[in-house]
């Protein structure tokens, strides 16, 4: 209810200001201008969040899969730790601006190099999140399973797998609105659809309110990730968020 | 660890008809220390005590006397620095119930047999009789983080009865719950083990749950543990806390920690 109120005082006041100051409609349209792109548009509209949604989500997946995979991989091997954090640090370190075109070169126009880019930019969330829940391990169940003469492999699945999962989700949270900016990269780097594709045709023909509605619905959008996330969660992971126990030791 | 422990070779005390179950013998454990240069803490000094298949010994002592220390060497869980230990495999059960909050009830107790790749179904059936009878009917589906206290501590000893253990190792199993849910768990502990006899190695540190539950206490100093006394408790059961037999050897059992 009273988020409904912010969104409409905050649409009010947008509107107020393009209409009223002295704001040319080409840099800021007012929202009633972007609400009717986004009916006039909704045919292109829709088919490029499609191609744009399709990006993303099998992102996130990707990331979601190689960040545990990554995790695990550091959190079972001390030496590994040691070689590939550092490179993953190092990877959220490169400029994506850069590397974008060039892995669009590399891997065509089709979906394959914004997949690339996408799960880049967000499988380090995961990872960190991961790690992180999987050192929050209680050491004393890892005794408990040892007094039950469980191997490691059995410690794995037991204990370790079930405890990252709620790190790996809140990853993938974080990674959701990185995730979104990724797509509109890759698709600026060189496409021939996509909601950033849209965007960045708009902008010079002049169409600014159905950039902004391009935009919105990429907004729009990451809302509705981050709720499925959310969603996944508490069906997943019900006890993350209920055990006082557990989310005191977490 | 526990499954290079063959059954107790040790020689039989004349007249003793059966073999130890556990027989710690000198047992001695020190923690190395935690900075360089630093020095080892002695946690167990020359503990030597045993339990004969089915019997229950209390360890009781100051906290912090290296009782769990004890327990876990017993669980082969901690190799001794000194000393020898004989005896049937144990298990430990700790204070906080450890359950899995991924798991619910039933398959938190039947943990131990999924361990042993028994199939879900098969492992849940095992444990599913025990449920009714342990007072838990009715919770089978339950997730760890809807039951209370006592109801989780019932779930997990079922847990370590489940091991398949000949010895329990019982660490202050009540110790995290109020007075009157305590009371009530002691009961029902003596009771399951009239059902399901095991030899235990309760470690408590309230004198009344020993003399209660306990045929024999052992009364630990402060650390490094050592034993002080070792009181028989020859009554019959079920015993109550008020009676006069009972109180004497709650008394008798605080004298020897006092001393």
């Amino acid at each position: 209810m009273i988020a409904a109120l912010i969104v409409i005082a905050l649409l009010g006041a947008w509107e107020a200001y393009a209409r009223l100051g002295s704001v040319d409609d080409l840099v800021l349209p007012a929202p009633s201008e972007v609400g009717a792109a986004l009916w006039d548009d909704r045919g292109l509209l829709a088919d490029n969040l499609l191609v744009t949604a399709q990006e993303v989500g099998l992102g996130i997946v990707a990331a979601l899969l190689a960040g545990a995979a990554l995790a695990l991989a550091i959190h079972l091997s001390p030496p590994l730790r040691r070689a590939l954090y550092p490179l993953l640090v190092g990877s959220q370190a490169v400029p994506i601006v850069i590397v974008a075109p060039l892995l669009i070169v590399w891997l065509g126009f089709g979906i394959a190099p914004k997949l690339a880019i996408i799960t880049l930019i967000c499988f380090f969330p995961v990872v960190v999140t991961t790690l992180d829940a999987l050192a929050a391990v209680d050491p004393e169940q890892r005794k408990l399973l040892r007094t039950l003469d469980a191997t490691r492999l059995q410690e794995l699945r037991w204990v370790e797998l079930p405890a990252a999962l709620p790190g790996a989700l809140s990853g993938a949270k974080i990674a959701v609105a990185v995730a979104v900016i990724g797509a509109v990269f890759a698709e600026y780097a060189g496409s021939s659809e996509g909601l950033g594709n849209v965007i960045l045709q708009a902008i010079p023909q002049l169409e600014t309110a159905r950039a902004y509605a391009a935009a919105a619905l990429l907004a729009a959008f990451a809302v509705l990730l981050f709720t499925l996330l959310s969603l996944a969660e508490r069906l997943l992971v019900p006890w993350a968020h209920r055990d006082p126990d557990w989310s005191t030791r977490r | 660890m526990t499954s290079s422990l063959g059954m107790p070779s040790a020689p039989r005390q004349p007249g003793a008809t059966r073999p130890d179950a556990v027989r710690l013998d000198a047992v001695r454990v020190s923690y190395p220390p935690r900075r360089r240069g630093g020095r080892a803490l002695l946690a167990v000094e020359d503990v030597s005590l045993s339990a004969a298949p089915g019997e229950l010994v209390a360890l009781v002592g100051p906290s912090g006397c290296g009782k769990t220390t004890l327990l876990e060497v017993v669980c082969g869980l901690r190799e001794p620095d000194g000393g020898t230990l004989e005896g049937a495999p144990a298990v430990l059960m700790a204070q906080r119930d450890l359950l899995l909050p991924w798991l619910d009830a039933l398959d938190n107790a039947a943990l131990p047999a999924r361990l042993r790749h028994a199939p879900r179904v098969r492992a849940r059936a095992q444990a599913h009789p025990l449920f009714a009878a342990f007072g838990l009917g009715g919770f089978e589906r339950s997730r760890p983080y809807e039951l209370s206290g006592g109801m989780r501590q019932r779930v997990a000893f079922l847990r370590t009865l489940l091991s398949g253990k000949p010895v329990l190792c019982l660490d202050e199993p009540f110790g995290a719950l109020d007075a009157l849910t305590r009371a009530e768990m002691r009961d029902w502990l003596a009771s399951a083990l009239a059902r399901e006899p095991r030899t235990t190695l309760l470690v408590t540190h309230d004198v009344e749950e020993a003399a209660i539950l306990a045929d024999r206490i052992v009364v630990l100093s402060a650390r490094p543990a050592r034993v002080r006394a070792t009181i028989e408790v020859p009554l019959p059961r079920p015993r109550s806390a008020t009676d006069p037999a009972t109180l004497a050897i709650r008394e008798r059992a605080l004298e020897a920690l006092r001393a």
